[in-house]
């Protein structure tokens, strides 16, 4: 730490001023459409300049923090995983990794909400309150489970070394043959609910996990094996969902 | 429990959204550390220090957005897919008539396609991808070349989307069109990427992205007639997610073409 001391502020600087290129573009397109198409002054400018900071710097504390923090940690649980031995704390660690960041995912827990109010709508399920919260909770903890699920599979091919196309394909065909047979209803929440679960802390530990086990494994290649965890974790959810569709 | 007390005047401090995300995954990792692991930590401060800033830095990032951009991209969202707007656009046509036509929808077609590109540069999960993926590939794989690679299937992804809540053809259509399409990139496409290419699908869709694009969304089903909004609004995010994977596997592909024309030994990204 005290190396790395003098370099922190010029690290600092450039870390800002990578975070304001990332966001450029945005600023950039919500100026021109409204300079351009709509037309109307921004009502409050201060605000807008206040938030603009406060994401840049937001962003450059995550990515800092990321080399700091989570990719060692996912790494150094890969590893320690590895090194025990054990195939069931691998598998176990795996699926409550996928399940515990899944059940209380926000961005999930709004599209539930919304979903039980199609499904009360289209007849599924009674219209009531208590009916609909039931319904919520039920497909929360189907995605949960599909992400928890995903991660196990995931993790036992990077051990197995299985090529990551075929369990793709499969799950593709899988998602084919529900939306045939699912109810219309709940195919595109299902569809959605694959790209929701996967939230901005879980990705770099899930992504760290996948390259640790895959570098501490002979045979195996980081970039080859390392990755694909964060597909299965949402092409599950798409399956799991519309049989839950299908069940209730 | 001890979030919700912290968390008790809610609104009011920032970070209790993203503490509220954070405990489970703090719960996982901690009992696995403590009750399995049963060994330290290699740099706990570090650790720590480092979740600390991801934490704090998610928070100032989530707020900002809140405070300055998804308001106005919400309203332009809204005011983009307002009847009045689109009449206007179509040259004084008939409103009705404007309204079923999809070429009325120009602008929104051109805002689906930047708010695409743009949300997806910022995404910090996809920063977290891109920089494990040039760590591992020892640079091979360019960060930016990656990140836009991805923004470009976003932007594509989000305009057939609008294109398909506007002209209300089924979603499934396109989705399977788009998967055997992956299929048969995959079989095709340098393997060191396909594990990526597929990941690039699932990171692309999460703060900053999915707030902009479901009000789009909600924004076109609920103003176009005939459409609605619970059953058209959904869907986008699923464009936003399989069109990344096509444009990877592309950029591959094609770097891979270029560098075999080049007879220089097979390379990925820049």
């Amino acid at each position: 730490m005290s190396r790395g001391a003098p370099r922190l502020p010029a690290q600092a600087v450039g870390a800002l001023l990578e975070s304001l290129r990332d966001l450029a573009p945005i600023v950039l397109v919500i100026g021109l459409f409204q300079w351009l198409v709509l037309r109307e002054p921004i009502a409050d400018f201060a605000s807008l300049v206040i938030g603009i900071a406060m994401v840049v710097l937001g962003l450059s504390l995550f990515v800092q923090g990321l080399n700091l923090g989570l990719f060692p940690l996912g790494e150094g649980m890969a590893w320690g995983l590895a090194r025990k031995g054990s195939l069931f704390w691998l598998l176990a660690f795996a699926f409550s990794l996928g399940f515990g960041t899944t059940v209380a995912e926000p961005a999930l827990i709004a599209i539930a909400e919304e979903a039980s109010i199609v499904a009360a709508e289209g007849g599924m399920i009674a219209t009531d309150a208590a009916a609909r919260d039931a319904y919520a909770l039920g497909l929360r903890l189907t995605v949960a489970v599909a992400v928890g699920v995903a991660l196990l599979v995931g993790v036992l091919r990077i051990l197995r070394g299985w090529p990551i196309q075929y369990l793709i394909i499969g799950g593709y065909a899988g998602v084919v043959l529900m939306t045939a047979v699912a109810p219309r209803e709940i195919v595109g929440i299902a569809y959605d609910s694959g790209g929701v679960t996967t939230s901005t802390i879980t990705v770099p530990l899930v992504t760290a996990l996948g390259v640790g086990l895959a570098t501490s494994i002979e045979g195996r290649n980081p970039l080859v094996d390392g990755f694909g965890l964060i597909a299965f974790a949402s092409l599950t959810p798409m399956i799991f969902v519309m049989g839950y569709g299908l069940l209730i | 429990m001890s979030g919700d007390a912290l968390c008790a005047v809610d609104k009011l401090v920032p970070i209790c959204a993203t503490l509220d995300d954070v405990l489970p995954i703090v719960g996982v990792l901690v009992g696995f550390q403590v009750l399995v692991l049963r060994r330290p930590l290699a740099n706990p401060r570090r650790i720590l220090l480092g979740f600390g800033m991801v934490i704090l830095g998610l928070a100032f990032f989530m707020e900002g957005l809140e405070l300055a951009l998804f308001p106005l991209g919400r309203l332009m969202a809204a005011q983009l897919t307002a009847p009045e707007f689109i009449g206007a656009a179509a040259d004084g046509g008939a409103l009705v008539d404007a309204a079923l036509d999809w070429r009325a929808y120009g602008w929104v077609y051109l805002f689906a396609f930047a708010i695409g590109f743009a949300t997806t540069i910022a995404e910090p999960s996809l920063i977290a991808v891109a920089i494990k993926a040039n760590q591992v590939s020892a640079g091979t794989i360019g960060t930016t070349g990656l990140r836009v690679a991805v923004a470009l299937g976003v932007a594509i992804g989000i305009t057939l989307g609008a294109f398909r809540i506007v002209t209300g053809t089924p979603l499934h259509w396109y989705i399977i069109t788009g998967y055997v399409l992956v299929l048969v990139q995959t079989a095709f496409a340098p393997k060191a990427i396909i594990a990526l290419a597929y990941d690039s699908g699932g990171v692309t869709t999460s703060t900053v992205t999915v707030p902009l694009v479901a009000a789009l969304g909600l924004g076109l089903s609920s103003n176009i007639p005939g459409r609605n909004p619970l059953l058209d609004g959904f869907g986008l995010i699923a464009f936003a997610s399989l069109f990344p994977i096509i444009s990877v596997l592309g950029y591959a592909q094609l770097t891979a073409l270029m560098a075999r024309r080049r007879h220089e030994p097979e390379r990925l990204g820049e």
